[in-house]
């Protein structure tokens, strides 16, 4: 799912787009180098392609809400990592322009969660590797599934990160990843089948096309599994459990402060009217910001994440570490089930 | 939304877009600046901020008069992708339940205010969104973008992209018409054939962009796409530009509506 | 004057697939005339087009356009001579606007930026199409697609026009228009078509393709009314005249 304007604060909404803007550069003057003249029209066409192919959606049983082909891995895969990124990119500006889907300042966000994964993460380190020189079908298809469910766990993960390091919805770390992550498992598993699909399909029908397009070598060609795997999960357990930590400030934050600071569990009543809801929010914002027991989260310009309370709530942490666990889990899962497939194919 | 409609949604929109309006001509980098201010401008507030927040509808609805673009077409796209943040948001009132203020009897918790400044938020920056494209046609919005920095290589794929859009959804209705008429309703629309279905569109795609590389080689291409956009950045635009700032530095530093609401109240005792 | 005649000699060409397209295609044509090529489907007329300008190269055989013999170096230079109008005017208009999409070509030519924009103005103009060109080419319709695909090649001003398929989208009143149009060029045409009555009506010579090579060679007069000739090719007579 996208990031939306409102959840987000300048400093991160800044940051990540910061982060875009710098992979952004660094792809297109890679790209420039090397690249083939037929490969421009190419990548706008195949950005067209995924728009299409995203209107002919299915729906996710349950939840009502639609999922779309994000496409990062089969760009990365059809172009190679820099124009795939510049693709996903510009099909995700299309989006937050036309469908308002996302938002202009999340837009780095988004770009980031459902671009620099994909391209510069899990294809060279996870697809590539896995999928070596092989051409067998359903070596694909698994291979596909793990990649499409680390980008989509990643990317989802990055939107309650990012959600959260905003400060303004309220909803618990732990509770928040609950709701992201599985939903994002069934995206995944449909967006890996559906990438396997084209490839094989192409491979089948017209396999010139596979082979004149990759234009460039994967990043980190020859890691080992293993070694991928090992830096996923302590990925996966150092930012989860390190970030409940910071998390933990939020959810009761106000509560607990108000509490302190008037000795009381609410502010006194008024009568009724306007002015008092006015006085009431003049109130809160005035003297968080002068207590500081809100994190800076809430002061109107500045608001970085002061890790001013890393409070030792067992709660969140679980939370974190659970969702942690999550995600571990799958990836095991899955390497499993691709060693029993490696064991036949060898 | 269906494919039909979302295709024609979208078209709609572009439609728009080409429209003769005073706010169409200002310059596109002006409003591209403009509403990158304004976004931030908005999301800037802090989480509980909701009065404040009122005055800058006046941008969405300037633009929306003044670039006549249908009130309805951009709420009903707004509700639309608001599920999301919606969802997000909702659990603020449970979480946060400090009880800030009384109204009419009813104690509202704070969690309703910070929901409240989202939905807000939210449909702010959506419909500045929407109404940048609205009042300034994508390519417009391209060039601005190039001109303001952004590598020419980005911004000629994603001029592509867009031209190719709409003939790329015309195929896939196209295709995915066919499969509606041989379906019946039962097995139709099973995954298996949707899998097929983007198989097919995609090397039909792929084949288009040869075809389309062995046009732009036919017309001279030699890797570089030239462009010849010159708009001119006049006082109007500048005019424009200076408006906005002063606006969103009044609204966002002083506590404008706050002060009319006490102004109000005083007068009526 | 040698500039505008295009020669083939013996030209075999071979797909990567191994489909044999062209087999000893050999003809010439001179400076001014106007030529249908006319066949089946699948006899090679669309190939032979794409040799026009070096979107294809001979497999072997030579391909002489005005001076030059067509080669990987010469075709920059060839495709400034010979403007190509393909069948589906949505792959030839792929810029964001109709005046982009015109200014393409003289731009790429390196022409500064008056001259384009005058180009793009007499072009448009040649087709009826000034009113269109600021409009994104998703809005046209498909006769004026066709014309916005032509003025983007004459705008670059080209010795030899070769079309392929040109009226096949075209609605009865923008086939007419073409037509007339297409008599206003005087420079060499090639035209490809299955419209026998289009080339009746604007090419004075014909030349018949099968399988690859040329069948028949000659005036349109004769070739066009030659039945046993055009029932061989998966031909038949022009509409126009079966009726007598």
């Amino acid at each position: 799912m996208h990031m939306a304007d409102a959840l987000l604060s300048p400093a991160v909404g800044m940051t990540l787009w910061a982060g875009t803007a710098a992979v952004g550069g660094y792809a297109s003057k890679k790209l420039k180098e090397r690249i083939d003249d037929r490969t421009i029209p190419l990548m706008g066409v195949l950005g067209a392609f995924i728009f299409a192919s995203q209107m002919i959606n299915f729906t996710i049983p349950g939840t009502g809400s639609s999922g779309h082909l994000g496409g990062g891995m089969i760009l990365a895969i059809i172009l190679g990592p820099h124009a795939a990124f510049l693709v996903m990119a510009s099909v995700l500006t299309v989006q937050a322009l036309f469908f308002a889907d996302g938002g202009l300042l999340a837009l780095g966000c988004n770009i980031w969660n459902l671009g620099f994964y994909p391209c510069y993460l899990v294809y060279p380190l996870l697809y590539k590797p896995l999928i070596g020189e092989s051409q067998n079908p359903g070596r694909i298809v698994a291979v596909s599934l793990v990649s499409a469910v680390a980008v989509l766990q990643l990317g989802a993960f990055s939107v309650v990160l990012e959600t959260l390091l905003s400060g303004k919805s309220e909803l618990p770390f732990g509770a928040f990843l609950l709701l992201m992550q599985p939903i994002h498992l069934a995206i995944g598993i449909i967006e890996g089948f559906v990438t396997a699909a084209i490839i094989n399909h192409v491979r089948s029908a017209r396999p010139e096309i596979l082979d004149g397009i990759a234009a460039s070598r994967p990043l980190g060609a020859g890691i080992s599994l293993k070694k991928v795997m090992i830096t996923f999960v302590v990925l996966a357990v150092v930012t989860g459990g390190a970030l409940s930590w910071f998390a933990s400030t939020h959810p009761n934050g106000l509560e607990w402060s108000i509490e302190k600071v008037t000795g009381k569990g609410e502010l006194p009543e008024q009568e009724h009217g306007i002015a008092p809801v006015l006085k009431g929010i003049q109130e809160k914002t005035a003297f968080l910001p002068d207590y500081g027991f809100k994190p800076a989260g809430n002061e109107p310009k500045k608001e970085k994440m002061a890790p001013a309370w890393p409070g030792i709530e067992a709660g969140t942490s679980a939370a974190g570490i659970i969702g942690a666990a999550i995600v571990l889990g799958l990836i095991l899962l899955i390497g499993v089930g691709i060693r029993s497939f490696r064991g036949k194919d060898a | 939304m269906t494919f039909d409609a979302q295709y024609f949604d979208i078209g709609r929109l572009d439609r728009l877009s080409y429209r003769d309006t005073f706010v169409h001509h200002l310059d596109p980098r002006v409003k591209v600046i403009a509403t990158m201010l304004f976004l931030f401008t908005v999301i800037s507030f802090p989480k509980y901020e909701v009065v404040a927040l009122v005055p800058f509808f006046l941008f969405p609805v300037l633009l929306m008069t003044l670039g006549e673009i249908p009130v309805w077409f951009i709420l009903r796209k707004v509700l639309l992708v608001s599920p999301f943040a919606i969802l997000i948001g909702v659990f603020n009132p449970f979480l946060d339940t400090g009880t800030v203020a009384v109204i009419a009897g009813i104690p509202i918790s704070a969690g309703s205010f910070s929901f409240l400044s989202i939905l807000l938020k939210f449909t702010l920056t959506i419909s500045a969104a929407l109404l940048l494209i609205a009042t300034t046609s994508f390519p417009g919005v391209c060039h601005a973008l190039r001109r303001l920095g952004l590598p020419s290589l980005f911004v000629s794929q994603l001029l592509f992209q867009y031209r190719y859009i709409f003939v790329l959804m015309e195929e896939a209705m196209r295709i995915t018409r066919a499969r509606d008429m041989r379906s019946f309703g039962t097995r139709g629309a099973g995954i298996k054939v949707f899998v097929r279905l983007i198989g097919t569109l995609f090397v039909r795609t792929v084949d288009r962009a040869e075809r389309i590389y062995y046009a732009m080689l036919s017309r001279g291409f030699q890797g570089d796409i030239p462009s010849l956009r010159r708009t001119r950045i006049d006082v109007t635009d500048l005019a424009y530009l200076t408006a906005m700032v002063m606006f969103l530095a009044v609204f966002r530093f002083f506590r404008i509506t706050e002060g009319i609401g006490c102004f109000a109240q005083g007068l009526l005792r | 004057m040698s500039h505008h005649i295009i020669e083939f000699k013996d030209v075999f060409f071979r797909y990567p697939d191994g489909t044999e397209a062209l087999r000893g295609i050999h003809f010439r044509i001179n400076h001014g005339e106007s030529v249908g090529i006319v066949g089946a489907n699948g006899s090679g007329k669309s190939t032979l087009l794409q040799h026009m300008n070096g979107c294809l190269l001979p497999t072997s055989g030579t391909v002489t356009i005005g001076d030059l013999p067509l080669t990987r170096k010469t075709r920059q230079e060839i495709r400034r001579k010979v403007g190509i109008i393909f069948q589906n005017p949505d792959d030839q208009l792929f810029m964001p606007t109709v005046f982009d999409d015109v200014a393409f070509g003289p731009l790429n030519l390196g022409l500064d930026e008056a001259c384009v924009r005058e180009r793009v103005h007499r072009a448009l103009g040649m087709v009826h199409g000034l009113d269109l060109r600021d409009k994104p080419p998703h809005h046209l319709s498909g006769g004026q697609k066709s014309s916005v695909a032509i003025a983007s090649v004459i705008a670059m001003e080209p010795d030899i026009l070769a079309l392929d398929e040109p009226a096949a989208n075209l609605d009865p009143k923008s086939r007419r228009s073409l037509i007339a149009f297409l008599k206003t060029f005087t420079h060499s045409k090639m035209i490809a078509s299955h419209d026998l009555d289009l080339i009746l009506d604007i090419c004075e010579r014909c030349i018949v393709i099968g399988d690859g090579s040329v069948v028949a060679d000659g005036p349109s007069a004769e070739i066009l009314t030659n039945r046993t000739l055009l029932e061989e090719n998966n031909l038949e007579l022009p509409l126009s005249l079966q009726r007598c």
